[in-house]
């Protein structure tokens, strides 16, 4: 009876599933030790009210954009001790021990998950809610309530994929866990549901993103702003949020199959009884490459930015730009086939997707030649956002030559799966993704911040990461022609592979210090602020999120601003153009808890499917229902400031 | 004067420092590469030859963009930089059909060149395809286990764990599959990679130009001892070929239906071992047990419907 209250109660969680190897303890250990130091020093200094109100119930995207950044970072961090275990490990060679392959396997799966799902995509939903709405001359989001959901929902997922760490284990699978390695078969244990079910929850929130910015885009612009006005960072976002309406359901439904592999012993994904692993490869990747470009073209728009801004130019080849965006969006829908031109599919599949594969890079191509010509005839100065540009045209153009190498399927039997590959696609979304990520947070830091970031740590932040990436990489692309595959926690050492991994394992260690010198730079420009505030527009920026105030108020706009042109703000600083005091009511959405109790209750559901513990599933999804209704069904969500007491915020310009 | 003079010195030391980095790392890397194997690039067999090539002329075509972009990139950076004021800034300057239509041709060009290289060369390269050659081809039936690999040589009647022998110079036909999680049969110095998988069967065609030993591995990740899923493939004189195919046919080791269920259950670090062929079918009874719902295989290969080997190919 007691097994049966246990069973029931916990599932197949045991008292045993706590006890971890040492590294994983310790980092377990520190993190619930951080979370610890955070809680007390909340309730020393009285905090909680200001946390509850001002951040956890917040509908305004620009703490919600500032909470998906911040959770970015420490994730940054964790992803990044992975990376440098994974390379620790390779340059030892079993010299010393360090991780079994167990361990290591656990390693690289979350390296892989974290930095995607939740580096990356935290950084972009970031952005995008900290700048999509005052870039279009919007006070808000379509949809306040359903963007404090998917945070709640991304929340989740990164709970979920840390708690590993303390209990249970995580997969060895993989990032993309293809079956039958994933299945039950070999992978009885909660690793997979882990991973199943941390993604599926913060991809739920990254679908109802997708939706709520897409809405957005097309509803909420300025009057006046067609779209041939819009500002290519609202293009490219638009592009972005387009392929995750149509890519992420696949994920879920991929996910969705998997779990019914693994929960109820069906055969989607596995040979007996007619399923087919084949079939998990081609779906998974029908939503993994359009993930590639939902995270590079919100990059590219901000390199768009960028460049126009520090040249003093408009950029260059406007339309083209658009174009060659929509060419990209749609052609990543038909190229997933050339991440396993080895599965054995006939020449002719092969050559059509090959081909299709190339043709991307031609409107890729432009971006680049049009970036460059932005600079011609202007006058470039180089800030840090410059050089993370100048970086990533760099390091991008290479990633791009490896790819257009391996979009050749004769070429790829060579250098598939090997770490050719796997520098390839770090050059991608470091130098692509991650450099983007950078220069945008620089760039738009003064806006939200009013005050701009040290331009010294900076710079010497940038020279670490991007000699690390090159000593990082190269090896990697060298250790690819010798035949090295990835994800191998163990070689012959007759090959003679340690020096490359060491000289790999040093370039780790160069990006840890830029990872440094960044966290140095925000601390001390925060302390210092007071000798760096800024004005609305402390780059002499065009875009209309720079005519704001610095910080921008909760509304964002007193007086929503007419749109004429493209670079509005740019030309109306020429006209000397002062906004029309003439001040209404604003409405604006109340707080609301009932996002976070959302993102609670698909945690508990979530713990409920990974250790198999019937009423939480029960209790999450029930709660989940029930908080929804209890949302849609109230009128009371929205309130009035109104024309006087906007009229007396606005006359507190500049105070903060 | 003086302060212009101090700047360049400036700007002079931290170009001195870049150089010196570069080189540093230029020199680090050629260290520790020099002396040690590039199958990729220095390859030992007909299809790597012609794979290295098409890497290679892929390459070249893609410098046609990337070497202007790259000083285009530096030289026009440099060139209109805000403190240079002897160059011309016209902030209106942003559109340029003439310019516009010259960066969208010529990629389309390079790529239209390399769709055409793609298309003869997918074709002519395709792993499926068996080679050309006077020589009778030998067959090899690749099965992929936790965590080693088994070549069974249906016409010679033997088997091998974890090392290949073949012929130089001759075909060999290589049929594919996996009794165990998804793997993948990479012989770099031999030829590209294909897929080993559960319940399917796949084919790759090679041949090695002289005698040597090149190294094998499963390039895709199949659980706890993936790294030990290497071997080495020996290329031989024909006559020591048949010499050692002769000998290993007199081992004591028998690979019989019940010898394979053992040898297929996962371990690390297997041994190289021969075996002597007693069951002809295992390759394809290998391929059967994922037909059917874990468990209901009960019947041996050899009752097996001819309909249910057709699905296989």
């Amino acid at each position: 009876v007691l097994a049966d209250i246990q069973q029931f109660l916990f599932g197949r969680l045991t008292l045993s599933d706590f006890v971890h190897e040492p590294i994983m303890a310790g980092a377990g250990f520190a993190m619930v030790g951080a979370l610890f130091v955070a809680l007390i020093a909340l309730t020393y200094f009285k905090k909680w009210k200001w946390l509850w109100k001002n951040w956890i119930t917040s509908l305004d995207p620009k703490k919600i954009g500032l909470m998906y950044i911040i959770i970015a970072v420490i994730m940054l961090l964790r992803g990044g001790a992975d990376a440098l275990l994974l390379r620790s490990q390779q340059a030892l060679n079993g010299s010393t021990e360090l991780l079994n392959a167990d361990h290591y396997q656990q390693i690289f799966s979350a390296h892989g998950t974290i930095m995607i799902f939740f580096v990356a995509m935290g950084f972009i939903f970031g952005l995008f809610n900290l700048i999509i709405p005052s870039m279009i001359g919007a006070r808000d989001v379509a949809f306040p309530f359903l963007n404090s959901v998917s945070f709640w929902l991304f929340a989740a997922g990164m709970i979920l994929i840390n708690a590993p760490l303390i209990v249970g284990e995580f997969s060895t699978a993989g990032w993309l866990a293809y079956p039958p390695l994933s299945g039950l078969e070999y992978n009885p244990g909660v690793g997979v549901d882990y991973w199943i079910w941390s993604l599926q929850i913060a991809g739920i929130g990254s679908l109802l993103s997708g939706i709520n910015f897409f809405v957005t885009i097309i509803k909420m612009r300025a009057p006046g702003m067609k779209m041939m006005m819009m500002p290519i960072f609202v293009w490219s976002v638009l592009g972005s949020v387009f392929l995750i309406m149509f890519a992420f359901p696949i994920l879920t439904a991929t996910l969705g199959m998997l779990s019914l592999d693994r929960l109820m012993g069906m055969h989607f994904f596995t040979s007996g009884s007619g399923g087919n692993p084949m079939l998990y490869v081609n779906l998974i990747w029908a939503w993994g490459h359009p993930e590639v470009y939902i995270l590079a073209l919100p990059a590219f728009g901000i390199f768009s930015e960028v460049v126009a801004t520090f040249s003093r130019k408009a950029l260059f080849g406007y339309k083209s730009m658009v174009w060659a965006l929509i060419a990209i969006t749609i052609l990543s829908y038909t190229v997933w086939l050339h991440h396993f031109f080895t599965m054995g599919a006939g020449a002719d599949v092969n050559t059509f997707f090959g081909i299709m594969t190339m043709i991307i890079a031609i409107p890729t191509g432009v971006k680049v030649f049009n970036w460059i010509f932005t600079m011609y005839r202007g006058q470039v100065t180089f800030t840090t956002p410059m050089l993370w540009f100048m970086g990533f045209i760099t390091t991008f153009t290479i990633g791009g030559l490896t790819g257009v190498l391996m979009s050749v399927p004769a070429a790829d039997f060579q250098f598939h799966n090997s770490l050719f590959l796997v520098a390839h696609f770090h050059n991608m979304i470091i130098g692509g993704v991650v450099f983007g990520i950078f220069a945008g947070v620089t760039y738009w830091w003064p806006k939200f911040a009013g005050f701009k970031l040290n331009e010294r740590l900076g710079k010497y932040a940038f020279w670490f990461w991007i000699t690390g990436f090159i000593v990082a990489f190269t090896p990697l692309y060298i250790l690819g022609f010798m035949g090295a595959t990835r994800r191998l926690d163990s070689y012959d050492p007759s090959l003679g592979w340690e020096g490359l991994f060491v000289v790999a394992g040093v370039g780790v260690v160069l990006i840890g210090i830029g990872i440094a010198f960044q966290l140095l730079q925000v601390a001390y420009s925060i302390i210092t602020r007071d000798q760096n505030r800024v004005g609305n527009d402390p780059w002499g920026a065009r875009t209309l999120e720079w005519s704001t105030t610095s910080p921008p108020k909760e509304y964002n706009f007193a007086v929503i601003p007419e749109v004429t042109s493209k670079d509005q703000f740019w030309e109306d600083k020429k006209k000397h153009h002062v906004a029309s005091p003439g001040y209404s009511g604003i409405w604006v959405p109340k707080n609301s808890g009932l996002g976070p109790l959302i993102g609670l209750f698909s945690l508990l559901f979530g713990i409920g499917a990974i250790w198999h513990i019937g009423w939480a599933m029960v209790v999450g999804l029930l709660g989940v229902v029930i908080v929804l209704i209890i949302r849609l069904t109230s009128d009371d969500t929205e309130e009035k400031i109104t024309a006087a007491e906007v009229a007396k915020r606005e006359s507190k310009k500049g105070a903060v | 004067m003086y302060k212009d003079k101090k700047r360049r010195l400036h700007i002079g030391i931290q170009v001195g420092f870049a150089i010196f980095v570069a080189l540093l790392i230029i020199g680090a890397l050629i260290f520790v590469t020099q002396g040690r194997e590039m199958p990729v690039l220095n390859p030992q067999g007909t299809i790597a030859h012609q794979e290295r090539d098409l890497i290679l002329i892929t390459t070249g075509l893609g410098m046609l963009v990337v070497i202007p972009v790259f000083i285009m990139l530096f030289v026009i950076a440099w060139r209109y930089r805000a403190s240079n004021k002897k160059a011309k800034y016209q902030p209106h300057f942003d559109s340029h059909r003439g310019l516009e239509a010259v960066w969208w041709g010529v990629p389309i060009l390079v790529i239209i060149v390399l769709a055409v290289i793609t298309v003869i060369s997918t074709h002519a390269l395709d792993p499926y395809k068996p080679l050309d050659s006077k020589v009778k081809p030998v067959s090899v039936q690749v099965i992929a286990m936790n965590w080693k690999w088994l070549f069974i040589y249906p016409e010679q009647n033997i088997a091998t764990v974890n090392y290949l022998n073949i012929p130089k110079e001759t075909p060999i036909n290589f049929t594919i599959t996996s009794d165990a999680p998804m793997n993948a049969f990479w012989i770099p110095a031999l030829a590209g990679q294909v897929y080993a998988m559960a319940g399917m069967s796949t084919k790759l065609h090679v041949m090695a130009d002289g005698v040597g030993t090149y190294s094998g591995v499963s390039s895709n990740i199949s659980g706890d001892g993936f790294a030990d899923m290497r071997f080495n493939v020996h290329s031989m004189n024909e006559s020591d070929f048949a010499l050692w195919a002769k000998e290993a046919g007199t081992s004591a080791n028998q690979l019989s239906v019940a010898e394979y269920e053992r040898l297929s259950m996962p371990s690390r670090d297997t041994q190289k071992t021969e075996y002597v062929l007693v069951d002809k079918n295992l390759y394809n009874r290998a391929i059967m047990k994922y037909m059917y719902p874990s468990g209901e295989m009960s019947h041996p290969m050899s009752e097996a419907k001819q309909s249910d080997m057709e699905m296989v190919h």
